[in-house]
């Protein structure tokens, strides 16, 4: 059976000593932690072994020897070792020694209960320790579902990561320390610590306070009965602005909740939001900063006016277009003049309305653009709900013309069915056959071909505007797309990614190194880190919006019939 | 360490070379054809023609520079993402097996898959376009089911060797996959 030594490369140059670390017997193998040297009292050894183990809930204890003497082996240290090997009991005893500066060390096991007399071989596997202990291993994406296996046969990769992660309590002591024993191990040189995080840590308690305090304040004040009123409920519905300062105050509280992270995902969930939430604000100053600038907000209040009045011509141009012969077709000539007219009244209508806001549209432009300052995606929201107001006669044109449709089509369908001499039992929800009068039959026959030859007319204008109004949705959902990636993007991930890609770990590397026969074999143990898309994979923010379940053939066939198409839903309404 | 000729499932001069670092370790590297001066040049040239062609349809020598820039941003994605110059295979005995790919421009992509996960080594059958090559690929264990094989991992994707190579590699890894039957425990 083989066993493998899991060697820090930090200790390979430390004095002689002992072994401190974990056996995993299932595995057959050894993870050396640190090295204690000598003098030490046996006692004592075995006192702080038991300590750690307590404090940390890691198996540690005694595994061997480790021998490294500058000039040529010594017999009576070789005796001393084995000796060592009587007094903490370990079962195998494993002695390592190298000589002088040659990187070829010897490994030998001590059995006492050995049954077989063969010698085992033995993989000497080199791992940085810092490097392992800060870094998070992250199963496969399949198996991380399947968890009541996982405790059965954890894999041996993650018993080493774990191993090391717990064991901190073992790396707080350096050589600077008086204590009764003296290790090596990474952090022997010194505790590592920034002084920077400690200040940011002891400032972060009170902003937390303050932050949750002013949130409570804000969540109050939405949650008072006075906008609960039915039409400004249904107007924040309706506004994606609100929804996204809704999201944001969620954000907030998970930011500033006392409790600390439980885990590893969890903080950098944290992390993530907290960058976000930053590169979002500067992102919205600047954009202040520059419409601000030259004022750029009053030309654009002077240049939105014209375009809603060049909009609503266009769209006059267009329905005197369909009024006349559009594209060769040959109209009902009543029908047309009919929807035609009706549809010039409402932009007649809507042109009077915006005249009527053109004075106040600078400033209420000013002190909208002054919200930019909470954030790029408030302001890209506000901008798609500028644009969700500004087009509204064209979703008025878009739900009168679908309905008409709709119900034309419905007609049509049923009176084909009384052509056939069948009828729709409602009750049955099926499709049944029924005798029919001659008046009736008549009077359907009539109405029938007048619905039909009527179609075209209907179809044409059902089509003109559902098409204007895809255009709007299309870009509408342009800039909600835009909105949600910066809403979902892990930039703290990614950017840890680039600069410390050890500390997400999507598995190891093996490394061969330089062999010699009859020396064990020697490999160098490296962090594979994630991949960029395994990053944004696993530590994704959740959205509010969700995108369309229909698939195209249901959107064709939805437009087809005639019902009202809503592609953009978010999730806590209602479907229709 | 010993290099040997073989030739690939498309024809291609490949090369085997196998290592063994100690009883329970072994490396097999397959070396995969090399870029081809003559596809190259001809690539290059090809666009560029077609770049001079729409310059002197539109006397607009954007059209050029964006076509060297073109050029050089396509050779660099390839060399980086796409053209894999050496794939190779690394067993170690109650570790497990690690399989590399090095890309043309240096950068390696390992996957390392633990000796408990692996049920056994074996040459499968395909249907690749409008032939029927063979594949050596990795059998991973179902957790749930001992029987159960759950994924299945191809190896030597991009140089595609005959059987004859495969036998070679297979040979290697079974006789270290083996040592982990006898052995008195199981890993």
């Amino acid at each position: 059976m083989v066993l493998k030594i899991f060697f820090p490369s930090c200790c390979a140059s430390a004095e002689s000593g002992i072994l401190i670390g974990r056996w995993i017997s299932e595995q057959n193998s050894a993870v050396i932690l640190a090295v204690a040297h000598f003098p030490f009292i046996p006692v004592q050894v075995k006192q702080y072994v038991s300590d750690v183990q307590r404090v940390a809930k890691v198996d540690v204890s005694v595994l061997g020897s480790w021998s490294n003497s500058k000039q040529e082996k010594e017999e009576s240290l070789s005796e001393f070792l084995e000796d060592l090997g009587i007094i903490f009991s370990h079962e195998p005893w494993i002695q390592i020694s190298k000589e002088g500066d040659s990187k070829f060390w010897n490994c030998s096991t001590l059995q006492k209960h050995s049954n077989n007399s063969k010698e085992e071989e033995i993989i000497l596997v080199y791992y940085d320790q810092r490097k392992v202990m800060l870094s998070h291993l992250h199963p496969p994406l399949d198996t991380a579902t399947s968890t009541d296996q996982q405790t059965a046969d954890a894999s041996r990769l993650s018993a080493i990561f774990d191993t090391v992660a717990k064991s901190k309590v073992l790396f707080m002591t350096d050589r600077y320390d008086d204590g009764p024993i003296k290790l090596t191990h990474w952090q022997s040189d010194g505790v590592e610590a920034s002084i920077i995080v400690e200040l940011m840590k002891q400032a972060s308690v009170p902003v937390c306070m303050l932050l949750t305090f002013l949130l409570s304040l804000i969540s109050g004040l939405c949650r008072s009965r006075v906008l609960k009123f039915w039409p400004l409920s249904f107007l924040w519905s309706k506004l994606s602005t609100c929804e996204q300062l809704g999201h944001r105050l969620q954000h907030l509280q998970v930011i500033s909740s006392n409790k600390k992270a439980q885990n590893q995902t969890q903080l950098m969930r944290k992390a993530n939001i907290f960058v976000s939430l930053l590169i979002d604000v500067a992102l919205g100053m600047l954009l202040m900063s520059w419409l601000y600038r030259k004022n750029r907000i009053g030309h654009l209040a002077d240049t939105l006016i014209p375009v809603a009045d060049r909009v609503a011509e266009e769209l006059q141009d267009l329905l005197q277009w369909l009024m006349g012969a559009p594209a060769g077709l040959k109209m009902n000539r009543a029908l047309d003049q009919v929807l035609g007219r009706f549809f010039l009244y409402h932009i007649h209508l809507w042109i009077s309305y915006i005249h009527l806001m053109s004075p106040f549209i600078e400033m209420i432009l000013w002190y909208v653009g002054l919200s930019a300052c909470l954030g790029l995606t408030v302001a890209l929201c506000i901008l798609s709900d500028i644009i969700a107001l500004l087009t509204f006669h064209i979703y008025c044109f878009y739900v009168y013309g679908a309905r008409l449709y709709c119900l034309k089509i419905y007609g049509l369908s049923s009176l084909w069915r009384l052509f056939r001499g069948k009828k729709w039992n409602v009750l049955r929800q099926r499709v049944d056959s029924c005798s029919y009068d001659l008046d009736q039959l008549f009077i359907g026959t009539l109405l029938f071909t007048i619905l039909l030859f009527l179609l075209p007319t209907t179809a044409l204008y059902y089509l003109v505007f559902t098409l204007l109004r895809l255009l709007v949705v299309i870009v509408q959902g342009l800039i909600h797309l835009l909105v949600d990636l910066i809403d979902s993007l892990p930039l703290y991930s990614i950017v840890l990614r680039l600069c410390r890609s050890y500390r997400l770990a999507a598995g190891v590397k093996f490394r061969v190194l330089e062999q010699q026969d009859g020396k064990p074999l020697r490999l160098l143990m490296q962090i594979n880190p994630l991949s960029y898309g395994g990053v944004v994979q696993t530590y994704r923010l959740p959205t509010y919006s969700c995108y369309p379940k229909d698939s195209w053939t249901s959107l064709c066939k939805k437009l087809f019939l005639g019902e009202l198409i809503y592609p953009w839903k978010h999730k806590g309404e209602k479907q229709d | 360490m010993e290099e040997r000729p073989y030739r690939s499932a498309s024809g291609a001069p490949i090369a085997l070379r196998r290592r063994q670092h100690s009883a329970s370790c072994r490396e097999v590297a397959v070396r995969c054809p090399r870029l081809q001066l003559r596809s190259l040049s001809a690539a290059t040239s090809a666009v560029w023609l077609a770049a001079y062609g729409l310059f002197v349809l539109s006397q607009n020598s954007m059209v050029l520079s964006a076509a060297i820039f073109i050029t050089l941003i396509g050779l660099i994605i390839y060399l980086h993402f796409v053209k894999i110059d050496q794939e190779s295979l690394l067993v170690i005995g109650s570790l497990g097996i690690q399989v590399t790919s090095s890309y043309a421009s240096g950068k390696e992509s390992t996957t390392f898959i633990e000796m408990s996960q692996v049920r056994d080594v074996v040459i499968n059958e395909a249907i690749h376009m409008q032939k029927v090559i063979y594949y050596l690929c990795i059998l991973l264990q179902d957790p749930g089911d001992p029987q159960g094989v759950s994924e299945v991992v191809p190896l030597f994707q991009s140089s595609k060797p005959r059987l004859d190579c495969l036998i070679e590699v297979y040979k290697s890894c079974q006789e270290i996959l083996e040592q982990r039957k006898t052995a008195p425990q199981s890993s």
